[in-house]
């Protein structure tokens, strides 16, 4: 009766720590340049290596630039951060993909596409949204500083166990209604902080029948309800998305490994601390009016009157629609909107620049609308060219940038001037996170592509066949 | 600063407010430093409150009153609310405080402390209230901190009160050891575990 949490989770106890937390085994330990310079330099003070650097990957994103990136980044800061993740990388013997390398890319885009995630680790990275390698069959949770120094020094981190919490969406998903728009619609019910000291199964048909680009955006989003992470149990769309990719196991080993996967699942009696259970029908096409992610509704609805929020949540929202200089009850469709980001570790894999080339193929990119589209790796970007969507993107008035953070939360040059509206395929709408007085829409590629073409808010169903 | 915990007697900085804040302990300004030196964030403790904005000091802060110092500090309760950066950890060893008393401690704040070899150390109001009292009428009181038995005592009153401290922690503080240090003498126990179980 153990939940596929419990018994990932089990298998890395290398020990109870007495009185304490439990000393976890760590499979693999991601890098970016913002969290680890002071891991880096707590190990030299201690004099210790890496113990398995082999388990160790780096890689800069955060601060990478989307334009001439085989030129030196022009700001001191981020280029001091880059730069220190090279030396350190080097010093410790660890992976490292650079800036403008061929498997450069967002951490947590780069992993699935390289399998270096796999069903049944523990994955672990100095930043919150390492719950996107969960959509594998992993656990995986974004860690502080000091406890990234302690993974390098010894594989293994100090934990309190959370929570179990179960999320089922059961039936099919509307027309035009993707992932991200899942994600939306949980935050959107469950509020930013209803799944905090959990981490989340997300089950039921309707997530099965997620691609495996769908579910890293599903799970990406974990971290937003509170949760420490999000996860989905491996299957047939797992293996054939990770089958022949480049740390994925070979030959006899791969079937063997195939077999183990399959023994990932939750028990048919495994309880929950908590289970929700959503009707995938009701789910709409989902946007942000708000500055939490939580603050969400349809696209085709509107801002909510001051009488549908709680009263001790009146001021907050009030404070978020004067920010967003929104009214009670404004209408969402026909908002005017300056530019649309597609990208971050969110939406910026293959099958969201599809998505996003769906809407704009035939039509123009709408003046005045600035569009920002970044591949989430190197590899997007390729494939994104191997499939000829540069072309159709192109002909409509759209340029590819070089891959990164970027916009998302705006360290390097992308950044959304005050007061103007985004319409963004990222994860947070927090005040100024895309630039100072930057206001925010999150949406789906669909979403971000409609407003793209018309330079408002559109509903993305108007454009499906 | 990684050190032993035993029994601490020390006078006391008093802070009385509620609800001190991360980012009154450290403002966000501080966090763009690419290393972790204590110091640093020691000299810039409570910036703000202590500081003019031209670097003068502000004479009716408790850290520029020359009557009260020592390694333990006393505040109102919930101490260290906000946001969960181990910055405001590090400015308060930084500065050379061992010991925080307070009746109520924010969580994630509470065990930064720890980690960083700060005990946070959770007293009833009562205790709380006197200790204050007794601080103001004499700058010069002391406080005994026994780690190895979990009491607290107002050596002028002679009140005195157990506090908890989780086993694995206290092992910790009394023997100078960070988590770090821990899993460095866990080496058998993980190799162990890879050899079972990962392949
Ligand atoms: S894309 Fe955004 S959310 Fe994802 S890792 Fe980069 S900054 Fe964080």
């Amino acid at each position: 009766m153990n939940t596929l949490f419990d018994k990932i989770w089990d298998a890395h106890v290398v020990q109870h720590v007495d009185g304490g937390p439990d000393q976890l085994y760590i499979d693999r330990l991601y890098c970016h340049e913002v969290t680890s310079p002071q891991a880096f330099d707590g190990l030299r003070a201690r004099g210790l290596r890496c113990l398995r650097p082999e388990k160790i990957f780096c890689m800069p994103d955060h601060n990478t630039p989307t334009e001439h990136q085989d030129r030196p980044i022009e700001d001191p800061v981020s280029k001091k951060q880059v730069d220190a993740l090279v030396a350190n990388a080097a010093e410790f013997g660890l992976t490292h993909y650079g800036m403008n390398e061929p498997d450069n890319g967002i951490i947590h885009v780069v992993g699935p596409e390289k399998a270096l995630s796999l069903p049944g680790m523990t994955i672990v990275c100095g930043d919150s949204h390492t719950s996107t390698h969960g959509a594998v069959g992993a656990v995986a949770f974004g860690i502080g500083t000091s406890e990234v120094e302690m993974v390098m020094a010894s594989q293994c981190i100090l934990q309190q166990k959370p929570k179990s919490m179960r999320i089922r969406i059961e039936g099919e998903l509307g027309k035009g209604v993707t992932a991200k728009d899942v994600a939306l619609f949980l935050m959107s019910r469950l509020t930013t902080s209803g799944a905090t000291g959990y981490f989340v199964e997300y089950a039921g048909s309707a997530v099965r029948s997620l691609s495996m680009e769908g579910r890293l955006t599903l799970c990406n989003l974990s971290i937003e309800m509170g949760a420490r992470g999000g996860f989905i149990a491996p299957d047939e769309t797992t293996f054939a998305y990770l089958k022949g990719r480049e740390y994925a196991p070979k030959g006899e080993a791969w079937e063997q490994a195939v077999e183990r996967w399959k023994q990932l699942r939750s028990d048919d009696d495994a309880v929950f601390d908590r289970e929700v259970v959503y009707d995938a029908a009701e789910i709409p096409p989902m946007i942000t009016y708000g500055t939490n992610p939580g603050m969400g509704t349809a696209v085709c609805g509107h801002v909510p009157t001051l009488d549908e929020i709680p009263v001790e949540g009146q001021p907050s929202f009030c404070k978020a629609l004067k920010y967003m200089d929104f009214q009670p009850g404004d209408a969402l469709v026909g908002k005017s909107v300056d530019y649309v980001f597609l990208g971050a570790c969110t939406n910026g894999r293959i099958e969201d620049f599809r998505a996003f080339a769906s809407v704009v193929k035939g039509r123009k990119k709408a003046p005045g609308v600035v569009a920002w589209l970044v591949p989430g790796s190197q590899a997007v970007r390729r494939q994104i060219e191997a499939e000829g969507l540069d072309l159709v993107l192109r002909e409509a008035g759209f340029e590819i940038r070089q891959p990164g953070c970027s916009a998302c939360l705006a360290m390097n040059p992308d950044k959304v001037p005050a007061g103007k509206y985004c319409v963004s395929t990222s994860n947070r709408n927090f005040e100024g996170r895309q630039g100072p007085g930057s206001r925010t829409l999150l949406a789906s590629p669909l979403t971000a592509a409609a407003a793209a073409v018309t330079g408002v808010i559109t509903d993305p169903r108007d454009f499906l066949v | 600063m990684k050190q032993k915990f035993d029994i601490i007697e020390s006078t006391c900085v008093p802070l009385p407010l509620e609800n001190v804040d991360t980012d009154q302990i450290i403002p966000a300004r501080f966090l763009k430093a690419t290393t972790r030196e204590e110091s640093f964030f020691g000299e810039n403790l409570f910036r703000d409150w202590r500081y003019h904005p031209d670097g003068t000091p502000k004479r009716d802060f408790v850290l520029n009153d020359p009557r009260y110092g020592g390694e333990i500090l006393v505040a109102g309760r919930n101490f260290g609310s906000g946001s969960s950066r181990e910055h405001a950890a590090w400015a308060i060893a930084g500065y050379g405080f061992k010991v925080v008393i307070s009746s109520f401690f924010a969580d994630i704040h509470k065990n930064n402390e720890l980690n960083n070899f700060v005990l946070p150390v959770v007293v009833t109001p009562e205790f709380l209230a006197e200790l204050f009292a007794t601080i103001a009428a004499d700058p010069q009181a002391k406080v005994r901190v026994d780690v190895p038995n979990q009491t607290v005592t107002n050596l002028s009153t002679g009140r005195s009160e157990t506090f908890e401290l989780n086993p694995y922690k206290k092992y910790c503080l009394m023997h100078a050891l960070d988590d770090i240090d821990f899993l460095m003498l866990q080496k058998d126990k993980i190799e162990a575990w890879e050899a079972r179980c990962s392949k």
